[in-house]
């Protein structure tokens, strides 16, 4: 078999393990739902997300482990994930070949030149990694500034080698020399200014582009989506997510960019890739023209994914592993050895000083730009309410991929994609929306912590989110506070008996309790006519006929005598009828007053009790801005948002 | 290629080359990968147990509690009478010591309106500390309103200039968490610890105040401007943390000016007419005694205060001040 047959069935196989194990992080009953599948694996292969978490908290999270095996094989044959694993990668080629399909074999070459704007890629990936490598500066920074001197000389020798390290892999020479020491330079300077303080830190914001989070991002809330309206449904409801339709339309434009130029999105902006090509460069087996001996027919570039330009010196760092090359060659000069190409190599990206220095000092300075809202600390958004287990702002934003798997494996399908609420560091993460979904967040239900990728929700039992067993002193776990608009309420503010609120409460004992309250209703002040003890004639009276005998509507004398309250059970315009056993006794005289009332139950939240599920909030029905609704506050991940003592 | 046994020779050499260098780099990842490997994830913040740091006592001697009350309208001369009382100044500070002084300085209201620490009283406290020897006075709170506004209009950070001390100004780098030994409710919170480095002897001075929620802004209720983080959710048990301020800071004395008092419309204030002039200056040992009494200014008594019974109960002083046999002069 052909070895790019071989490559073709590796992008199938893959491709389609993806969309599976997308399929069954729906939530239902069927054998394909929700089995236990690695429904995480892609995310965890990727070096790129193992390399942002590591950078902002410096751990290595449960599955992101199996990123090693994809930078060890990446390390011995370069950007094999590319061109034979990666989803979007797959779909990148195969639209790329319908573009290019029936075109000219000078077209072809053409559009897959290498461009100097490949660069782009690598001052993306500089950016994003510089933007989460602030806790690890400041911390660098803290201990450096604030120890003795030896411990300064090692801290200042280790920024050195890493500032060198990475200088090195975009350039050589004077150029890596002279960057290595701008980078220490400021480093110095950020400590000086910022000493310990709190500006500097981290966000991880490679999920925004790194492909594996995207196309989760993508799929999971913009095409499964379509797909759940389907009479063959993946869900048991039709799922919406705000705003999906910007993710849906990023992911179409990637898409559609193959038909100007093959894998547009690989060769100009993807970070991994960028990453992959970094780590692969000197990679043992690459692909080498055995001898310079060629006639530069070019042939072997018509189908080149990478563009990396394999008849001249061959960009090591560009090719995604194709093999396209292999088979074009008539002449068979062209294979994937160990030898070092015949017309040369080229393995560094070209950036230059200016350009990366550029990009690392923007990304470092992204994030204390961003604290300026103060959006982590005072000024936080009380309308970001967080799944359950979600950590603390600041650590939140500092593993979230915004990969959208808890919005997929969420069963009342609550959690969403936030938009601006959570400030532009906080897009696409995951913010509960009471209303859009099918219920409020369950209470016997942990799911999104056990999906979580990074642990940005970390994993809860049900115990710990229950408050019971071990973490009865604790109490339940808290993501928001319920509040009572008695402006809005039914009974509060509209002489309604309502209180679907305080039904659908599952805490035990009710975090929602009521107070009853007697409400004279409107015009409600009347002269009585006759009366004996069962029945009341009112002087004009237009009472609405039977509708005050619902069980809610007392009658009451309003002057002196018996004050007792009597349930109505009929009426019609001008009279009404007490409960044969609540008899008048004495029947109230011509021209005495009564008032109808109406017993109201009025609903209280007790902060002590409340979860912040929105269960209330989901049932209330106020159906646009709810009566009853749910603000971060009290949320057991901050103290700084506490409500009671 | 004249000599292609000597290129291959070359390329194997630059192979095995390659290979080392890949196998070092394999290792480094792999051994990064494990070095940060974490299986179960990180922890609640309600887990993390961070570095608690605690005030130290200052408190004299247990058995030696002495108070002064003087009686006179000028803040200057009964502070000297009431040191005097007490043996002097040097009594409490010694030489080289660094004096720590926690002012009232909560609103950003000029001095005649005694919503705040009177800065000629603070001025001659401080000038009295140097001039028992001490190396250095620095002046801190974590005042209610923006502090540098609060230190500007009260008079209080012109005051500090005057005598050479220096101001510590709350940052958000100073405050440490503690938690309150036989405390309920100063758990892991953060409290202005940095101005307490270093520091040998810490003196309170506060004004006599009317207090809503709590009966009286005194002496003890001055250290609630330690106290940092979300603060104001102490308000809803505010006698058990008044109490529990009590055990978290023991002060080498207080001072408790009870020159003006602030009658109604505390703790601000705000109108001349809220004031009424009490003549009075207190200098205790014991925190509880001297708010025990300060609060008769106010025309109530300590058991109109729950939390002075609650401190007392703790071990923190005595509402019963008579017991310290305070020394009562008059200013001339």
């Amino acid at each position: 078999m052909r070895i790019v047959t071989v490559r073709r069935i590796s992008q199938t196989f893959f491709l389609l393990l993806f969309v599976w194990l997308c399929i069954v992080s729906s939530f239902g009953m069927e054998w394909w739902q929700l089995r236990g599948w690695p429904v995480n694996w892609f995310l965890q292969l990727d070096p790129l997300v193992a390399l942002g978490t590591m950078l902002t908290t410096g751990t290595l999270y449960g599955g992101l482990l199996w990123a090693l095996v994809t930078i060890i094989l990446t390390i011995l044959l370069g950007r094999f994930f590319c061109g034979w694993v990666c989803p979007f990668g797959a779909l990148h080629h195969l639209v790329g070949f319908l573009g290019k399909w029936g075109k000219s074999a000078s077209y072809k070459v053409a559009i897959n030149q290498y461009h100097r704007h490949h660069s782009i890629k690598y001052d993306v990936l500089l950016f994003l990694l510089a933007a989460a490598a602030g806790t690890l500066l400041a911390e660098s920074i803290r201990i450096a500034f604030n120890n003795s001197l030896i411990h300064w000389i090692l801290i200042a020798a280790t920024v050195c080698l890493a500032a060198l390290a990475v200088a090195k892999s975009f350039s050589k020479g004077k150029r890596a020399a002279s960057i290595c020491l701008v980078l220490i330079g400021v480093w110095a300077v950020l400590g000086f200014f910022f000493g310990a303080g709190q500006m500097l830190g981290a966000s991880l914001q490679t999920g925004l582009l790194d492909p594996i989070p995207l196309v989760h991002r993508s799929v999971n809330l913009a095409l499964l989506s379509l797909a759940d309206a389907n009479p063959q449904k993946l869900s048991s409801s039709q799922r919406y997510y705000e705003g999906a339709w910007v993710i849906g339309a990023i992911f179409l434009g990637a898409i559609l960019l193959n038909l100007k130029r093959p894998r547009f999105y690989c060769r100009f902006l993807c970070p991994l890739g960028a990453l992959l090509g970094l780590l692969g460069r000197f990679s043992l087996w690459k692909i080498t023209k055995k001898t310079d001996d060629c006639r530069h027919c070019k042939l072997c570039e018509a189908n080149c994914e990478g563009g990396c330009e394999p008849a001249a010196a061959i960009r090591t760092n560009e090719c995604v592993l194709c093999m396209n090359c292999l088979q074009e060659c008539k002449h068979d000069f062209i294979t994937f050895g160990a030898l070092p190409s015949s017309s040369g190599e080229i393995a560094s990206p070209e950036l230059s000083r200016r350009e990366v220095m550029t990009t690392l000092l923007s990304g470092v300075a992204l994030l204390p730009m961003l604290n300026l809202s103060g959006s982590t600390v005072r000024n936080y958004n009380p309308a970001v309410i967080r799944p359950p287990g979600a950590l603390a702002e600041a650590d939140f934003l500092r593993r979230c991929l915004k990969c959208g798997q808890c919005m997929r494996i969420c069963p009342t399908n609550i959690i969403q994609p936030a938009g601006m609420e959570a400030g532009v560091e906080g897009l696409w993460t995951p913010i509960l929306n009471f209303r859009i979904g099918t219920s409020g967040c369950q209470l016997n239900c942990v799911a999104c912590s056990f999906v979580c990728p990074t642990a940005a929700i970390r994993p809860l039992s049900l115990d710990e989110k229950r408050g019971r067993n071990d973490f009865a002193a604790r109490g339940p776990l808290r993501i928001g506070t319920a509040f009572v608009d008695t402006g809005r309420c039914l009974p509060w503010a509209m002489d309604k008996p309502c209180i679907v609120c305080q039904e659908n409460c599952p805490v035990s004992p009710k975090a929602i309790f009521v107070r009853e309250f007697f409400s004279t209703i409107r015009g409600g002040v009347l002269e009585v006519r006759k009366a004996d003890a069962l029945t009341v004639e009112f002087r004009n009276a237009a009472l609405p006929p039977d509708q005050l005998a619902t069980g809610d509507y007392y009658l009451r004398r309003i002057e002196a005598g018996e004050r007792e309250r009597k349930l109505i059970v009929g009426n019609t315009a001008s009279l009404a009828t007490v409960r044969p056993d609540q008899p008048f006794s004495p029947p109230p005289g011509p021209s005495a007053r009564l008032e109808i009332q109406v017993r109201l139950q009025r609903p209280q939240v007790d902060v002590k009790r409340c979860i912040g599920c929105g269960i209330c909030e989901h049932e209330c029905p106020v159906s646009g801005m709810r009566a009853v609704r749910v603000t971060a506050e009290n949320e057991s991940r901050s103290r700084n948002h506490s409500l009671l003592l | 290629m004249n000599h292609p046994e000597e290129d291959r020779a070359i390329d194997r050499r630059q192979f095995l080359k390659r290979s080392v260098k890949a196998g070092i780099a394999i290792a480094g990842a792999s051994l990064f990968g494990y070095a940060l490997y974490d299986p179960t994830g990180p922890v609640s913040s309600e887990d993390r147990v961070p570095g608690l740091v605690q005030l130290p006592s200052f408190s004299p001697s247990e058995d030696g509690q002495r108070m002064a009350i003087v009686t006179g309208a000028d803040r200057v001369a009964s502070i000297n009478l009431a040191f005097k009382a007490l043996g002097g100044i040097e009594t409490f500070v010694k030489q080289g010591d660094r004096v720590l002084i926690k002012v009232n300085a909560a609103f950003a209201s000029p001095a005649f309106l005694c919503a705040t620490t009177n800065p000629e009283l603070l001025a001659e406290v401080g000038r009295l500390c140097f001039k028992a020897g001490a190396s250095s006075v620095i002046v801190t709170d974590n005042p209610i309103n923006n502090p540098e506004s609060c230190f500007a209009l009260s008079g209080l950070g012109e005051a500090v200039r005057s005598i050479g001390a220096s101001l510590m100004l709350p940052r958000d780098a100073f405050f440490k968490p503690t938690t309150v030994s036989g405390g309920t409710l100063i758990k892991n919170w953060p409290v202005l610890y940095t101005p307490f480095e270093g520091v040998d002897k810490l003196i309170g001075i506060a004004p006599v105040k009317d207090h809503h929620r709590s009966g009286a802004s005194m002496s003890m209720k001055n250290w609630y401007g330690l106290i940092g983080g979300r603060r104001n959710i102490f308000h809803q048990n505010i006698n058990d943390f008044i109490k529990e301020l009590g055990l978290m800071v023991r002060p080498t004395l207080v001072v408790l000016d009870g020159t003006m008092t602030m009658m109604t419309n505390g703790p601000t204030g705000g109108s001349l007419s809220d004031l009424k002039a009490t003549n009075t200056m207190i200098v205790s040992t014991d925190q509880v005694a001297a708010d025990a009494f300060g609060v008769t200014l106010l025309g109530k008594t300590a058991l109109d205060l729950p939390y002075l019974q609650k401190a007392e109960a703790a071990g923190v002083g005595t509402a019963y001040y008579e017991s310290l046999h305070p020394i009562r002069v008059q200013t001339g």
